[in-house]
Formats: C-alpha cells, sequence, structure tokens
C-alpha cells in the first residue's frame, strides 16, 4: 500500500513503532522468569549425557540429603501417576497407506534415555543453587547402548525402538509417480543435484522457563510458560498427558522472547514441572540455561536430498524428482512429523508451471534431540531444493538464470494455480518481484562489479532464490483429513468498553511480532476508535477463547482476520442501537470511520456513544441484548501465499576463503501490509537468520551422539557485522481470500536467503559446490579443489 | 578423535625417570590428585578433583596399563566418569626419548567426551586441560632443575638401573601418578 493510501498515522499501512518496545527496551517486560510466587521453588533437571542409554536404577538418596531439597522425582515416577507421553499432533501416513510409526514419547525418560540432554529426574528445592548441587548427585547407574546418530546411516544402523524396523517412522510420498517419470524419459536435459540442509539449533534471545503452580482449595493448576500457543498447551497437558482437566488448569504465556517456532511445542520440563507442582504442593520455576537449551529445544532442518529436474529444448522445466531423508531426531516433536512431508514436499512446485513433481520422503529416528518446526518450517528446505536446482540448471544450459526463472515462472494469468503438489495458489506476480529485485541490485552492473572484485584479488558471485511460502495453514477440514489433530482457525474477539475503550482478546500470542501494535492499528482502522484507546491482549487460557496460537506466519491473515470479522459483527450491533437511537432502520444507517451515520440527513452518533448506551440500555432495542462485544473464530479457505525474489552478492577472498555478503535484495510480496516498518523488521530478522543458516550455523553431533555445538562458542550465530545493509521492498497482490489481504511475512526471510547466498558462492566459486554453512574452511578447500 | 603432543624436559631420561620414582616430588607437582588406588597390576583406580572451564568436578578414573616398557613407553586405557560433569573413555600413549642432554615426552590420545564436559565446547575443554598438563610439567622440571643440589645428586645410579629392569609395583604407583594427571588432561582436552 502505498503512503497516499494510508487513511491515519496509526491506521492499516502506517509505519506506527512497536508500542510493545517501550517495556521491553527499558527492562519493564514480564517474563516467566520475573514472575514469581509466594512458598516457590526451583526446579533443576537431571538430564542424560548419554545418547542411548538404559537407566538402571536411580538412586535419589544422596540427593535428598541436600540441604533445601524438597523432592527427586523421577521418569519411573511420573509413568507410577499414571501421566501420559507427549503426544505429535499430525499423523502422517506413509505412501503404502499405514500409519507413521511413533516412538514412545514419555515427558521423562523412565527406562531408556534416547538422546543426550533428555531429561530423566527433576529435583526441587528451595534455592537454585540446593537443587543444582542435589541434581548432580542423582545418577542413575546407565548401561550405555549404540547410538544411532549418522541421519544417511540411520535406515541402516542398529534399530532404536522396538516394533520401527529401520528406524522409519514413515516413508511418505506426494505427486504423480508415474508421470514424473515419464516426463523425465522424454527430457533433453536432466540436472541433478545433491544437497544437505543443515541442523539449526533456534537460540531465541529468551530461554525456555515455566512456574507451575497448584491450588489446593480450587484444585486449580496455573502454569506460566514460554509458549507460542498456550491453549494447544492446555489441550495436550490435559487430554493426553492427563495432569488435570481443562477447566482446573490455566496457561499464561506472558511476554516471551522471541520463539522462531521453538516455543510451539509442548515440552517435556513444563509438563514435569505442573505435575510436580501439584504434588509437592508449592509453586515450581524452572529457567533453561543455555546449554539446556542448546541440548533440549527442538531443533530445524537436518535434510539429505537428491533432487532431479528434468527440462526440454526450450529450457521448460517438465518434471521434478525429489528423494528427501529428513532427521526426526529421537522422539516425534509436537509437529515433527508435518515439517518435513506436508509443510516441504507441497511447496516443491515453487512458483512455476513444473507439471510432473514427484517427492519421497523418508522420515527417521536418530538418537538426537527432535527436530521439529523452525522458521520457516519446511519451506525453507523446498525453497532450497527448487532453487539451488533451478540455479544449477540454468549454469548447464549456460542460460542466464533470471530468465530460465521467468520463463518457467506461473504468469498472473494463471491464477488460481494448482500445483502437482497439491496446492492452489490464489494469486500472485512473480515476476513483478524478479524484475524490482532486478532493478534494485542493479543486475546490469554485475559484472563491472565482478570485474572490479577481480582486481583486489576477490570473486564476485550472484545467486537468486525465487521463493514461496504456504502461510496460515487451512482450512481446518482439509488439514484435518490429512492428519492434523487440531483445527486451523484462530479466535478473536473485541469487547467495547462502555467508557469507548477496547480490550481485544486475541488467540495469536505474540512473542516478537508486534501484535499488540499491528491488531491494534487493525482493529482502530475497522472500528474508527483511536489506537490509543485500544489494548491487545493474548497468551492466557483464563481470558480468551480456545485458541490455536502463533505459527506459520499466521497471526495476521488468521487471528487478525479473525478481529476483522469481528468489528464486522460489532459494527452491524452497532447499527441497530444507533438506529433504535436516532428513530429509524438499520438499513439507513451507515458506519464510517468511527461514526453511525443517518443516511440522508446529519444525524450521528459515535462509537463510544452507541457502546455507552448498550451498556446503560434505557433507551434501547427489546430484541437486542446489552453490551457491545463480538467475537469469532476464524477459519481460512486457503492457505495465503506469500513470494518473492532474494538476490545475493558475495565477495570470496581466494586466499582465504573468507566469504562476505556484500549485497542483498529482498522484494516480497506480502499483500496487503499493515505496519511496514514491522513487515521490514520481520524481514531483516528472517534474513538475518537465512544467511546464519546459509553461512555459520550448524548443529553437529559427533559420532557417538554427543552435541559438539552447545555453546555460542562453537554454535556461530549471525552478529551485525556479518551482515550488510539489506536492499528490501514489496509488491503487493492481495490475497484473495482474507479480508484483510494480507499473506503474512514472519518466515519469508529465512526461506528465500539460504538459496540465494549459496548460488552466489557457488557462482563465485565456478560452480563448485559447497554445502551449508559455507565456512571459510569449506569454501578454501573448494577453491582449493578438495 | 585423536590428539598428539610432546614435552621437552630439561634432564636426562635416566633423570627423568629417577624424579617419577620420588613420591615426594610427585606428590608437589601434582594438584587435585587426591587417591590412589591398586587393584592389581594391571588395574587402578585414581580420583583427581579438577576444573574444567565453569566444570569443576572430582574425576574417578578407571586405568588399565599395558605395553609397559619402563623408562621408554607406556600405554593406559581409561574410562573416566565426573559425575554430572561428564566422562571420557580413551587412551593413551606415552614415550619419553632421548634427545641429547634433555628428554622428550610425547603422547598420543584417542578419546572420546561426553555429557557437559562434551558440550562446554573442545576449546574451552582444550585449554584448560592444557593448563593442567603445562602446570603439571612445570612444577615436574622445576624440581628437576634442582637436580644439582646434593638431596637430588644422591640418588645412586645402580637404583636407576635398578628401576630400568625391575617393575615392582611400588614403582609402578608412581608412573600411573605421573601419567594419570597428564592422561586426564588428554583425555579431557578431545
Amino acid at each position: 500500500m502505498s503512503e497516499a493510501e494510508v487513511q491515519s498515522d496509526t491506521g492499516i499501512g502506517a509505519p506506527v513503532r512497536r508500542r510493545e518496545d517501550v517495556r521491553f527496551i527499558t527492562g519493564a517486560g514480564n517474563y516467566t522468569d520475573d514472575i514469581n510466587q509466594p512458598g516457590q521453588l526451583y526446579g533443576v533437571f537431571c538430564r542424560s549425557p548419554h545418547a542411548r542409554a538404559r537407566i538402571n536404577a536411580i538412586d535419589t538418596s544422596e540427593a535428598l540429603a541436600v540441604e533445601g531439597v524438597v523432592g527427586v522425582l523421577t521418569g519411573a515416577d511420573m509413568v507410577a501417576d499414571g501421566l501420559g507421553d507427549l503426544p505429535c499432533g499430525w499423523l502422517v501416513k506413509s505412501k503404502d497407506g499405514s500409519d507413521m510409526n511413533s516412538s514412545p514419547h514419555p515427558p521423562m525418560a523412565a527406562t531408556v534415555a534416547n538422546y543426550v540432554g533428555e531429561p530423566y529426574a527433576l529435583v526441587v528445592a528451595e534455592s537454585t543453587y540446593a537443587a543444582r548441587q542435589a541434581a548432580e548427585l542423582v545418577m542413575p547407574d546407565f548401561d550405555e547402548l549404540n547410538a544411532v546418530v549418522d541421519l544417511g546411516e540411520a535406515p541402516h544402523s542398529e534399530q532404536i525402538y522396538e516394533g520401527i524396523e529401520q528406524n522409519l517412522a514413515y516413508e511418505w510420498a506426494l505427486g504423480d509417480e508415474d508421470a514424473t517419470r515419464m516426463a523425465f524419459a522424454r527430457a533433453a536435459h536432466v540436472t541433478s543435484i545433491d544437497l544437505t540442509n543443515n541442523r539449526l539449533i533456534p537460540n531465541a534471545m529468551e530461554p525456555r522457563a515455566c512456574l507451575g503452580a497448584y491450588d489446593a482449595a480450587s484444585g486449580e493448576y496455573t502454569l506460566y510458560t514460554t509458549s507460542q500457543n498456550p491453549h494447544l498447551e492446555r489441550l495436550v497437558l490435559s487430554a493426553f498427558v492427563q495432569v488435570a482437566p481443562e477447566h482446573k488448569l490455566r496457561i499464561i504465556a506472558p511476554d516471551v522472547g522471541g520463539g522462531f517456532g521453538s516455543k510451539i511445542f509442548i515440552y517435556a520440563e513444563e509438563t514435569a514441572v505442573i505435575w510436580a507442582a501439584g504434588k509437592v504442593k508449592r509453586p515450581i520455576k524452572w529457567v533453561a540455561d543455555r546449554s539446556e537449551s542448546f541440548l533440549s529445544d527442538a531443533h530445524g532442518r537436518d535434510h539429505i536430498t537428491h533432487a532431479e529436474l528434468a527440462l526440454d529444448d526450450n529450457g521448460r522445466f517438465t518434471g521434478l524428482k525429489v528423494r528427501t531423508t529428513a532427521n526426526l531426531g529421537a522422539y516425534l516433536s509436537t509437529f515433527g512429523s508435518s515439517v518435513p512431508t506436508y509443510l516441504y514436499g507441497t511447496l516443491l512446485a515453487g512458483q512455476y508451471k513444473t507439471p510432473n513433481i514427484y517427492v519421497e520422503v523418508q522420515g527417521v529416528y536418530t538418537n538426537t534431540a527432535p527436530v521439529d518446526a523452525y522458521r520457516g518450517a519446511g519451506r525453507p528446505e523446498a525453497t532450497y531444493v527448487v532453487e539451488r536446482i533451478v540455479e544449477q540448471a540454468a549454469r548447464e544450459l549456460g542460460k542466464d538464470p533470471a530468465d530460465l526463472r521467468r520463463m518457467n515462472m506461473i504468469q498472473p494469468e494463471d491464477f488460481p494455480y494448482e500445483t502437482p503438489v497439491a496446492l492452489v495458489y490464489d494469486t500472485g506476480n512473480y515476476e513483478a518481484s524478479l524484475d524490482r529485485a532486478l532493478e534494485l541490485i542493479d543486475y546490469d552492473g554485475f559484472e563491472a562489479r565482478q570485474a572490479r572484485a577481480a582486481e583486489d584479488k576477490k570473486r564476485r558471485g550472484i545467486g537468486f532464490a525465487c521463493y514461496i511460502e504456504a502461510c496460515g495453514l487451512a482450512p481446518s477440514k482439509l488439514a484435518i483429513e490429512l492428519g492434523a489433530g487440531v483445527g486451523l482457525y484462530e479466535s478473536g474477539e473485541i469487547r467495547i468498553n462502555p467508557t469507548g475503550s477496547v480490550s481485544v482478546f486475541t488467540g495469536s500470542h505474540s512473542h516478537g511480532q508486534g501484535h499488540e501494535t499491528t491488531f491494534a492499528q487493525v482493529v482502530s482502522d475497522k472500528l474508527g476508535i483511536p489506537y490509543e484507546d485500544i489494548e491487545i491482549i493474548h497468551g492466557d487460557t483464563g481470558r480468551m477463547e480456545f485458541a490455536l496460537g502463533t505459527y506459520g506466519s499466521r497471526s495476521l491473515a488468521v487471528g487478525g482476520s479473525a478481529l476483522v470479522e469481528a468489528a464486522g459483527k460489532i459494527i452491524e450491533k452497532g447499527k441497530k442501537i444507533a438506529a433504535h437511537m436516532m428513530e429509524a432502520d438499520a438499513e439507513n444507517v451507515d458506519f464510517d470511520n468511527g461514526q453511525f451515520v443517518l443516511q440522508d440527513s446529519n444525524q450521528a452518533l459515535s462509537i463510544q456513544e452507541v457502546a455507552f448506551a448498550s451498556y446503560v440500555p434505557a433507551d434501547y432495542p427489546e430484541d437486542l441484548e446489552p453490551g457491545l462485544t463480538a467475537k469469532t473464530f476464524y477459519d481460512p479457505k486457503n492457505f495465503t501465499y506469500p513470494a518473492g525474489t532474494h538476490i545475493a552478492e558475495v565477495e570470496v577472498d581466494i586466499e582465504t576463503g573468507v566469504t562476505t555478503l556484500v549485497n542483498f535484495v529482498a522484494v516480497d510480496d506480502f499483500g496487503h501490509i499493515v505496519n511496514p516498518l514491522i513487515v521490514h523488521g520481520q524481514v531483516h530478522g528472517g534474513v538475518a537468520q537465512g544467511v546464519g543458516q546459509a553461512m555459520l550455523e550448524h548443529g553437529i553431533y559427533d559420532e557417538y551422539g554427543q552435541l559438539q555445538t552447545g555453546s555460542m562458542m562453537d554454535y556461530c550465530l549471525p552478529r551485525a557485522d556479518d551482515l550488510p545493509d539489506f536492499d528490501i521492498d514489496t509488491t503487493v497482490t492481495p490475497c484473495t481470500h482474507n479480508p484483510l489481504g494480507v499473506k503474512g511475512c514472519g518466515e519469508a526471510g529465512a526461506i528465500g536467503s539460504p538459496a540465494a547466498v549459496i548460488n552466489a558462492i557457488t557462482h563465485a566459486l565456478g560452480n563448485k559446490d559447497i554445502s551449508m554453512p559455507a565456512t571459510p574452511e569449506k569454501v578454501w578447500r573448494a577453491i582449493q579443489g578438495e | 578423535m585423536e590428539q598428539t603432543g610432546e614435552y621437552r624436559i630439561s634432564a636426562s631420561r635416566d633423570e627423568v625417570w629417577a624424579a617419577l620414582n620420588d613420591p615426594e616430588v610427585l606428590g608437589t607437582c601434582i594438584t587435585g590428585c587426591q587417591d590412589v588406588t591398586q587393584i592389581d597390576d594391571e588395574h587402578f583406580d585414581v580420583r583427581v578433583k579438577a576444573r574444567i572451564g565453569p566444570v569443576s568436578a572430582t574425576f574417578d578414573a578407571a586405568l588399565e596399563l599395558g605395553d609397559l616398557n619402563p623408562p621408554a613407553s607406556y600405554v593406559i586405557q581409561g574410562n573416566v566418569k565426573g559425575g554430572a560433569a561428564g566422562f571420557a573413555k580413551g587412551s593413551a600413549s606415552v614415550s619419553l626419548t632421548e634427545a641429547g642432554d634433555e628428554t622428550v615426552l610425547s603422547y598420543t590420545v584417542n578419546a572420546n567426551v561426553g555429557g557437559k564436559l562434551a558440550q562446554v565446547g573442545s576449546r574451552l575443554v582444550d585449554g584448560a586441560a592444557r593448563k593442567m598438563a603445562d602446570e603439571f610439567f612445570e612444577a615436574f622440571s622445576e624440581r628437576l632443575s634442582g637436580a644439582g643440589e646434593p638431596e637430588t645428586e644422591q640418588i645412586p645410579q645402580p637404583e636407576v638401573q635398578d628401576a630400568d629392569t625391575q617393575e615392582s609395583s611400588g614403582q609402578r604407583i608412581i608412573w600411573i601418578i605421573a601419567f594419570v594427571v597428564l592422561a586426564l588432561a588428554i583425555v579431557l582436552a578431545i
């Protein structure tokens, strides 16, 4: 939306500064660890030092003797109390129609530990120090077992779980295998590529934490925790783990310092803590240290892929075959099964009209931390496959990579476009983003820049990624048919208070996305109520309707749409009240920018006046309830499809292999934009994470399953000086099926950038292959021809 | 994983050997060694308290000796448990060679480390472990440089010869203490 279209300085389209930032940057945020309760105890987990080991007897007597220790609770105690396993929320079927092989997933290991860092006991004490001291004394008698660590070898290694042969959770497939085979038989050219998508470790700024409390008087449990979706947490803890019934369990996710997906999942720690709080009848707090986060937060990515692209004489894509082995880790995390399948295989058409696509995915168990959604979740992996192989094909055929992409792109007139991998793209204009990106990077000037770099003994390369992603997973019916255990709608409620201020309740939890600002802009815009009078409330099962939370860039498209629908209901009711007050028919009342206006008259009532009348209903329609509130469950009709072009330019120092990202352009189509400032921030953060994956980050286990990158010293996150100034712009094709015309921007940066960066580096290296992360050592070795 | 290294000690191999036979010398050179228990000729349990970066713990090492060839070479198989700090398994081959007036002690260690120590980061562990080993050899060399002092000079040559050829278990223990420190340091360094 251009600035001319912006209605106000706080409405839809306005670059409003985030209101939440004041409390965050002044240290006034209210995070889980900021919350304390009288009589609170502290929990410390005992974690397996072995990647796979049988747990024999656990002697807790020494730990219990430590002064201040209140209890030592083990996995066996949880089993004895009849608590259930942590479930996986998406049942994926293998291509032969069989259900996936689900591993057991006890919240705390009782008999066998299956990855380094898996908790097997919780020590509860009067102080963290006492708990830590005691935790070191809870050392079970372990029988070490052979660990399965290497992803490629896992299907041929020792079986981890009884009944799960080849360590395979599933062998999933999508697309038409026969048609794809025939396309390859007729291909003029076939490009093949082998890829690894490196394991990432999330590293949210705030580590996971929880505070569980039990009130003996009411029988209610309250759990404060770092969750992206507290209602889902409540549902799982109640229905599956059976800690407490839903109406006796309240989950509060207060300020949460980043998640990137890693706080969607229901983890062992908060499960054990809320259960233990009920047992010891005192509140218990647990806060992860950074080392625990490395070991036990669900990791991301970790694929091995072989892909082949078939092209005809003209360079048109005729077929794509992809075979991927995806690491699921030791257990199926909450959505671990869906990430390398429905969030990955379905995106392999990319922006192109490839008519035949077939993908097979082996989901494999290993003795490593569970792997689940991490910023982009499946879509960065798909984009990496498509955009690496397309770039490679262009090089093999001697075609300009931009031209090859352009000639294969789905055109604006093709929408709605049904892909061979089960999605229907509603709208887009991919060439528009590509053209704008080429302009911003000054593509025509690249050769001159390359020549200048060569004078400094640097090789300059340019790489593209024209990505597409699917956000706002939907609709519920389809997702549930495909195996999802929950719906994919979102709830929203608007309460206009008697004095005209507004309390908005949304299921979309905010942990860095800025919902308190964006959603207030939306409601202000729709109801004509001053932005300052609107409060956005989220993250508390005790205060709002059942909700599904924040993930997959769904908040504005789904949660925001719910608020638009609720605002519509408010306006409809308001019209009836206003009509009664103005002695007219509701059909003759219009709503415009906060005013109920009687047509063909100079009579008008403000929404605040109408709200007051609704709560003090002296002169009020007989058939209307008092009050001016509305709630909605919004279930989208389709995914949204943000798309765009990312172009990276790098310079490689030939002598050292040090690669510098010198230029990065991102042109994204997110549909309409509510707050360009926040969108830019999301793109910046996403691109930084994508560059981190491409050049710096790698979660590595040794052959025995010991995490070698268990601290910031060995796991390299991107810093400001690793990144250039990003050149960011947007193009707009509004989403066709939600009332805001928005698509979502949270993950795009991390989806497009890895392929763009690696394509640029391989371009600089004369098409020598390089795997992520492209560290100076790898690049240097590639230059040396190793 | 394999790691190699060497130390140059300003004393003859026989002098080094002699000093290694002096419990008093070793006792002042090894910090943190709390206990040595001999199970039999080849098996020993050793307890060392050490601090590796942020990880402080008491390490219990079960050791097995092999290929004993005093004063030239030696292999220690070790299984080291540091409780919550982690664990290490591996072997250290150590040899003494003569280099003019000096003696070169070289080692090769194969080991794998698990638990918190593995996670802390090899660079940190490496630095801390090298410091441990360096401290030992520094103190050890200092004692040897005092070889000109009468009491040390009085070590009778025949006894050294005797030690070279005999393998009394008392002497073995001294070897063990010396190399356990080295082995622990090295094993932890991987």
